[in-house]
């Protein structure tokens, strides 16, 4: 598959021409020049090869939810710095530079409805420092599943993280043990949790709660795993294999329960739940 | 082995040693030079290991004469009985489980087990799991579930191994399940750090309603050099990553996520291994038996509570 390694190759003289960045956007996977508008309506897939382009969290609210029906909460908690963290730049500096974007952190979550079902949903973004989890994303994450263990409803996380926050030591690592601490609260519940996986999955995510879905959704060629491709790579001193970590090797390794195209991922998941969940009324 | 920090205790021993072998060869009396000697080594090592700073605790935690599992559970338990294999691949030697016996009871115990030299390093992969390790302490955890029996979990591991076969078999599955898995455990589970903690590697067996640490043990969520490659760019700077990451035990008890410090012998637990599996044995059947007390009921809402509680952040 094209999107699964992006080529070595040095780039033809004429990819380099510039291509009007604020219309169009160049896909990855095949380099074919798209317009914009257009790849949106397509949920950011390339219509040529398939390559599912990064989204942001919003985008994933408004492709799996129904129109009008997701009410964020806890928008309003923010990072701190409990250990007073400071590498080459102290982390408040980090964590205000990264809100300047306009993002509050590198979760959303709230309620809403999919396919008239009701949900709560989580999505990570990985815009904010690497989707990295720190204590923000693990508070959020075990407040939203609290909120479907009360309401008695399926709880879904959008994952897209480069591991854990660094720059909030062992506080960053025990949000995989209080994440899944929820989870298991939510799975002696009989309530559904479904995990959608999306590029890049990675750390502590993958080894929390973005691998314990009763179903495991992956997008087409995200790059899911508990260590990072340079990592093994240095450890075991050589090249890693074609596809190795992609989403499909997950699916063939038993990791996923399915690889799903971003443009029918609402339907599955609504079919899936149907099957799963009775506790919802049509 | 000694470490660079240790340079003068070292200079005082072989003082001892010089004048013992000259006092042997020569027939002379050197016993009032030998004790005040002994005297001075024995306040610096107190004063040395009193002042460690983080990258020295970094180095104690990683001595390669420090206790390992095995060498605990020789000396803290009895009746110990090894148990192998996950039921689905193999037997992963870096984590080693099996039943024992605590102050009269029977308890199931997991480790991860580093290799004492080489060739037994080879076998045990440095104390890096892969998921059938994590696999195969689930399943011990959950049999000592069905028995009604307390779990004791030994955490010393740099990390579960980043490999391919580990990538594979899902090493993210085989740990977050663990996590969920052991929060909902239903007898009580006690983990002790008495190495290295690094990442969840560690806490893939670390879900547990107490955590103690020996006072020369770290846990954090990286080792001071990944972290320093990535943030400093470059791993010379793992002191300075060793002071910010706060992965001593006394740091990580002022914060409330170490439970209890198990005082080490002076000069640290691999200067006297029994007197190190002593304090613990006492600190292990303590923590025990205050967990015994409690209901499952009481038991699993306490550890939930623990964890929904571990976090810092702002609201506005
Ligand atoms: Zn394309």
């Amino acid at each position: 598959m094209a999107w699964f390694r992006k080529d070595k190759k040095p780039l033809k003289a004429e990819d380099r021409r510039d291509v009007p960045t604020d219309v169009f956007d160049k896909c990855k996977g095949c380099g074919e020049i798209l317009y914009r508008e257009r790849l949106a309506q397509n949920l950011n897939v390339c219509p040529t090869c398939g390559y599912h382009l990064r989204i942001g969290a919003h985008a994933y609210i408004s492709i799996l939810m129904d129109a009008g029906s997701f009410e964020e909460f806890d928008a309003d908690l923010r990072a701190a710095d409990p250990l007073g963290f400071s590498d080459l730049k102290d982390y408040p500096t980090r964590i205000a530079a990264a809100e300047a974007k306009g993002k509050n952190e590198g979760l959303l979550s709230g309620t809403g409805t999919l396919e008239g079902i009701d949900v709560v949903l989580a999505v990570m973004d990985f815009d904010f420092i690497g989707g990295s989890m720190g204590s923000v994303v693990g508070e959020k994450i075990a407040r939203a599943g609290l909120v479907a263990l009360k309401k008695k409803i399926p709880f879904m996380i959008v994952s897209a993280s480069g591991g854990a926050r660094m720059q909030e030591g062992i506080y960053s690592l025990m949000q995989m043990a209080k994440t899944s601490t929820v989870l298991a609260r939510i799975h002696d519940e009989g309530l559904p949790f479904i995990s959608i996986l999306t590029h890049p999955t990675t750390g502590g995510v993958t080894a929390s709660y973005a691998m314990l879905g009763d179903v495991n959704l992956a997008e087409p060629g995200a790059l899911i795993g508990f260590a990072g491709p340079r990592v093994i790579e240095e450890t075991i001193k050589q090249e890693l294999p074609q596809g190795f970590q992609r989403a499909e090797f997950l699916q063939e390794h038993g990791m996923v329960d399915r690889v799903v195209d971003r443009r029918e991922l609402k339907a599955m998941v609504g079919t899936i739940l149907r099957h799963q969940f009775a506790g919802w009324s049509d | 082995m000694h470490l660079d920090f240790e340079r003068d205790i070292v200079e005082i021993q072989e003082q001892i040693d010089k004048l013992l072998d000259l006092a042997d060869r020569r027939g002379i009396d050197v016993s009032d030079e030998v004790t005040v000697l002994r005297s001075k080594l024995q306040d610096l090592k107190e004063k040395t290991y009193a002042n460690l700073t983080p990258m020295e605790q970094v180095q104690v935690a990683r001595h390669s004469q420090r206790p390992y599992t095995l060498d605990y559970v020789a000396r803290v338990f009895t009746d110990w009985v090894e148990l192998h294999g996950d039921r689905g691949y193999r037997d992963d030697e870096a984590i080693v489980g099996g039943w024992a016996r605590l102050g009269g009871r029977s308890v199931m115990i997991i480790g991860q087990q580093k290799g004492r030299d080489m060739k037994e390093n080879l076998r045990r992969n440095f104390g890096m799991p892969h998921p059938e390790g994590y696999r195969k302490a689930l399943r011990l955890m959950q049999q000592a579930e069905k028995f009604g029996r307390p779990v004791i979990s030994f955490i010393d591991t740099p990390g579960a191994y980043p490999g391919l076969g580990s990538e594979e078999r899902g090493i993210g599955e085989a740990i977050a399940f663990n996590l969920r898995e052991m929060s909902r455990l239903k007898v009580p589970i006690v983990s002790v750090v008495i190495g290295e903690g690094m990442s969840g590697g560690a806490l893939g067996i670390g879900v547990t309603d107490r955590i103690l640490m020996l006072e020369h043990s770290i846990y954090s969520v990286i080792s001071p050099e990944g972290c320093a490659a990535i943030l400093w760019r470059s791993a010379e700077h793992k002191e300075k990553a060793a002071n910010a990451l706060k992965l001593t035990a006394k740091d990580l008890h002022a914060i409330g996520i170490c439970d209890e410090i198990v005082p080490e012998p002076r000069g640290g637990a691999h200067e006297d291994w029994d007197a190190a599996a002593d304090v613990l044995q006492e600190a292990l059947d303590r923590t025990v038996s205050e967990l015994e007390k409690l209901t499952v009921k009481k038991l699993l809402a306490q550890r939930w509570a623990k964890y929904e509680a571990i976090g810092a952040w702002r609201d506005s």
